[in-house]
C-alpha cells in the first residue's frame, strides 16, 4: 500500500468517525436513552440475583455485561445495519463513488462508534457500581485494558463484516438486528458466567468476541469469584485470532459486494 | 359500530402483513422462537448458577411465568406506540390515516393486535418450552382458568390503554421516538416485579411498583392460575431462605 493510499485511508476513517463523536456531544439527551435504558434492564437482572441471594460478585458480572450490551447494540444497529441505513437515506452511492476506500469508511464507523460507546459504557459501569455498591479487584490492570481493547477490535471487525452481509440481506436487516440481540446476550453470557452454558456450547459461543472478552474481563476484575471458560491467556490469544479473521473477512465481503454490484447491477436484494 | 369493526379488522390484517411477511416462513419461525427462548434461557441460567438447577421449585415457576407473560407487555406497548411513527417515517402514510374517516384509537388497537398475535405465539412457545424442557409445574384448573382469562382480558385492556397513550406521546416527542415504548416497557419490567418480588426493591422504590397495578396484578393473577404458590424455602446453595420468599 502506497503512502498516499495510507493517508487517504486514515483521512477517510477520521472523516467518518468525526460525525459520530461530534454528533454525540451535540445531542446530550442520549444520556437518558443510551445510559438509562440499559441501566433499567441491568438493574432488573441485579434484583433477580438479589432475590436469589447470589454472591455479590454476580452483581458485578451483571453490571459489566450491561455495559457491554452498549457495544453489542452499537455494533448491531450502527455498524451492521449502517450500510443498509445509508442506502435507504441515499448516502451509499456517495460513499461508493468517493475516492476514499470503503474499508476506511467502515473503520471510521467502527472508531467513532467505539469511542462514543465507550463513554456510554463507562457511565453505565460507574452508575451501576455506585447504585449497587460493586467492588472490583483488578489483578492486572494492563491485561484488563488490553483485553478490553482486543474485544472491541474483534467485535467491531465482526460489525464491519456484518455491514456488508446486512446490506445484501436487504429489508431483513432490521429484523436480523432484532433477532441477534437476546440470543447473543445468552450465548455470550452477558448476565451469567459463560461456564453455565457448558464447556462445548461455551467454546462454540467463543466465536463471538464478546464471549471471550467478557469472560476474560470478569476473571481479571473478580479473580476470586469468576471461574472462566479458558485461562485468560488463551482467551486473549483467541481474541487476537478473531480480530484478524473478522477484519480480513470484512475486506473480502466488501469485495464480494462490489463484484456483485458490477456483475449483476444490484447490491441488496437477494430475490429478483 | 360497523366502522369500528371494519377498521379493527383491516388494521389488524395490515399489522399482521407487516409483522410477518418480511421474510420466508422458515426465518419467521426461527425469529418467533429464538427471541423468547433466548430471553427466558438467560433467566434460567442465572437461576441455575445460583440455585443449583432445582427447576421444580416454585421460585423457578414464578421467574419463568413472569418472564413469559411479560412478553405481552413489551409487544403491546412497543407495538402500539410505534405504529404512528412507522406510518409517518417509514411508509409516509400518516397524512392519509389522519384524513381517513376512521376512529384513530381503533386503528391503533387493530395494528397492535398483530403484535398481540406474535406475542401470543412467543408466550405459547415459551410456556411449552418450559413444560417440556424444565418440567414447569403448570396446573391449570377450571376455577383458575376463569380468573386467568379475566386477568388476561383486564391486563390486555390496561396495556392497550397505555399503548394508545404512548402512541400520542410518541407523536409529540421530538427525539428518541423509537425507544419510548421500549423505555416504558423496561421500566415496567423493573418496577412491577415481573421476575422478582417487589420486596427486593429498595423501600423508596416499592410504592412505585405497587402504584403500577396493571402488570403487577396481571402477572400475579396469571401466575397463580398456572402454577402453585411457593410453599417451601428456595434452594439456595447455603441453605438460607431469602426473606421475600419465606412463608
Amino acid at each position: 500500500m502506497s503512502r498516499e493510499a495510507v493517508i487517504l485511508f486514515l483521512r477517510t476513517m477520521i472523516a467518518r468517525a468525526y460525525p459520530r463523536i461530534v454528533g454525540q456531544n451535540r445531542e446530550p439527551s442520549w444520556v437518558l436513552i443510551d445510559v438509562g435504558l440499559p441501566l433499567l434492564g441491568t438493574s432488573a437482572y441485579v434484583f433477580i440475583y438479589r432475590a436469589l441471594q447470589a454472591p455479590e460478585a454476580y452483581i458485578g458480572f451483571v453490571i459489566l455485561g450491561g455495559a457491554m450490551t452498549a457495544f453489542w447494540l452499537n455494533v448491531l444497529w450502527s455498524m451492521s445495519s449502517q450500510l443498509y441505513w445509508e442506502k435507504e437515506s441515499g448516502n451509499l452511492p456517495l460513499f461508493i463513488i468517493a475516492p476514499g476506500p470503503m474499508m476506511g469508511i467502515l473503520a471510521g464507523m467502527a472508531l467513532g462508534g467505539m469511542l462514543a460507546t465507550t463513554l456510554r459504557a463507562l457511565v453505565i459501569v460507574l452508575a451501576g457500581s455506585l447504585l449497587f455498591g460493586v467492588r472490583y479487584a483488578p489483578a492486572d490492570p494492563l491485561a484488563l485494558i488490553g483485553t478490553f481493547l482486543l474485544t472491541l477490535l474483534a467485535l467491531y471487525g465482526l460489525g464491519m463484516l456484518l455491514a456488508s452481509l446486512f446490506l445484501m440481506w436487504g429489508r431483513e436487516a432490521w429484523h436480523l438486528s432484532n433477532l441477534l440481540q437476546e440470543p447473543i446476550y445468552l450465548l455470550s453470557g452477558f448476565y451469567f458466567p459463560i461456564r453455565a452454558l457448558g464447556f462445548w456450547v461455551g467454546a462454540l459461543a467463543s466465536l463471538i468476541p464478546l464471549t471471550l472478552g467478557l469472560d476474560a474481563m470478569r476473571q481479571l476484575l473478580f479473580p476470586q469469584a469468576a471461574s472462566g471458560l479458558f485461562p485468560v491467556g488463551v482467551e486473549i490469544a483467541g481474541l487476537v485470532a478473531l480480530s484478524g479473521i473478522f477484519l480480513l473477512a470484512a475486506h473480502q465481503a466488501l469485495n464480494t459486494m462490489e463484484q456483485l454490484a458490477r456483475r449483476e447491477g444490484r447490491l441488496t436484494e437477494r430475490r429478483r | 359500530m360497523q366502522t369500528i369493526w371494519r377498521t379493527l379488522r383491516t388494521a389488524a390484517w395490515l399489522g399482521w402483513q407487516i409483522e410477518s411477511n418480511w421474510t420466508d416462513p422458515f426465518l419467521f419461525t426461527v425469529y418467533s422462537i429464538a427471541k423468547p427462548i433466548a430471553s427466558v434461557l438467560i433467566l434460567i441460567l442465572m437461576y441455575k448458577v445460583v440455585a443449583r438447577a432445582d427447576f421444580g421449585h416454585p421460585m423457578f415457576a414464578y421467574l419463568y411465568l413472569g418472564n413469559a407473560f411479560y412478553i405481552y407487555v413489551g409487544a403491546v406497548l412497543t407495538g402500539i406506540s410505534q405504529v404512528l411513527i412507522i406510518d409517518r417515517e417509514e411508509y409516509g402514510v400518516l397524512k392519509y390515516f389522519y384524513i381517513a374517516p376512521i376512529p384513530p384509537e381503533v386503528y391503533l388497537v387493530g395494528r397492535g393486535m398483530a403484535r398481540m398475535a406474535t406475542g401470543t405465539i412467543a408466550v405459547a412457545i415459551t410456556l411449552l418450552f418450559g413444560v417440556l424442557a424444565f418440567g414447569l409445574p403448570l396446573r391449570p384448573s377450571a376455577a383458575g382458568a376463569g380468573v386467568f382469562l379475566l386477568a388476561m382480558a383486564l391486563g390486555m385492556l390496561a396495556m392497550i390503554g397505555m399503548g394508545v397513550g404512548l402512541a400520542g406521546a410518541t407523536l409529540l416527542a421530538a427525539r428518541h421516538v423509537w425507544v419510548i415504548g421500549e423505555a416504558v416497557a423496561g421500566a415496567l419490567y423493573l418496577f412491577c416485579g415481573a421476575v422478582f418480588p417487589l420486596e427486593v426493591l429498595p423501600p423508596f422504590l416499592r410504592p412505585l411498583g405497587y402504584g403500577l397495578p396493571s402488570p403487577t396484578g396481571w402477572r400475579a393473577s396469571a401466575g397463580r392460575c398456572w402454577a402453585p404458590p411457593p410453599s417451601v424455602s428456595p434452594p439456595l446453595p447455603d441453605g438460607r431462605t431469602p426473606s421475600c420468599w419465606a412463608r
